[in-house]
């Protein structure tokens, strides 16, 4: 029921059309690595790799940090579940509020009508 | 834990929806099944706010609910963990919007617009939080996702402890 719809779930979405990069994120779950230690395991080119962690990285999903000649590469702070699960718990808390506003609604509604038959506020 | 949600029972509820409108704004929809004067009412008395704004499922208790629902009015929820929401009314218009500050988080609080639309006897509520800047949202976002996490692993603890219990018998 979330509708979640902000430039940064379509760059989310984008970054993870692509069968290499959610297994890259799947690698970065378990553990950091290097872009050639990714370009290794997935049997690329450093510069197509490169290519792939940018996209990822601009959409938050993965953070990389340049420690001497190396880039490491690791999850990015803006995990995608972790944003939807807090906007969901949100909605949630509302949603629950909402179903007990209903309830007083509906008395007040009731107290409307029996207090209109009676003329008078 | 594995007893079914009341709300799963009652499922001709209207539909609440939250949508993140831009980077520092959060949007939450939801119609009510009455005029706008009705929903109004039940958002600007305390007696009545009372009785909503803290659902069982949230785990917690309101012990003190004061709000001067007036431009310039200020509002004081207390809960029983210590904590505490507070803040002032910026707006106020009778029957379609209120506007108010969350000052609870200092300068990085929301302020939330409620706007109550009324067609054909039903009232469109849309209320809106919009942060001062995109790292504010984020941040009230990483504050409940900590606390999820703090949840899970809790849960995790109790799982650890019932497989021992169970290996045990």
């Amino acid at each position: 029921m979330v509708q979640y719809t902000n430039t940064h779930l379509d760059a989310s979405f984008a970054a993870l059309s692509d069968v290499t990069r959610r297994g890259v994120l799947e690698q970065l779950g378990s553990a950091e690595a290097s872009i050639t230690d990714l370009a290794a395991k997935f049997n690329m080119t450093l510069t197509g790799m490169k290519k792939h962690v940018g996209v990822l990285e601009h959409a938050g999903l993965v953070t990389t940090e340049k420690i001497g000649r190396v880039r490491t590469c690791k999850i990015g702070p803006r995990r995608l579940e972790e944003e939807m699960a807090w906007i969901e718990k949100y909605r949630q808390l509302w949603a629950a509020r909402f179903d007990e506003l209903d309830k007083v609604v509906e008395e007040l509604k009731r107290k409307e009508k029996v207090d209109g038959r009676k003329k008078r506020k | 834990m594995g007893a079914r949600r009341e709300s799963e029972h009652t499922s001709m509820k209207n539909i609440t929806t939250v949508e993140k409108k831009s980077e520092r704004e959060l949007l939450v929809t939801r119609t009510f099944n009455a005029p706008a004067r009705i929903v109004f009412e039940a958002w600007t008395k305390p007696e009545l706010i009372k009785r909503w704004w803290v659902p069982k499922s949230m785990g917690m208790s309101l012990l003190s609910c004061e709000m001067d629902v007036r431009v310039g009015g200020k509002y004081r929820l207390v809960f029983g963990q210590g904590m505490e929401f507070f803040g002032r009314y910026i707006e106020v218009t009778p029957h379609s919007r209120i506007v108010w500050t969350n000052e609870e988080g200092g300068e990085d609080g929301s302020v939330t617009t409620v706007t109550f639309e009324e067609k054909g006897g039903k009232t469109l509520l849309v209320m809106s939080d919009l942060y001062p800047s995109k790292e504010a949202l984020d941040a009230a976002g990483t504050g409940a996702a900590d606390a999820t996490q703090e949840t899970f692993t809790q849960l995790d603890e109790l799982l650890v402890e019932l497989g021992a219990s169970v290996g045990r018998s």
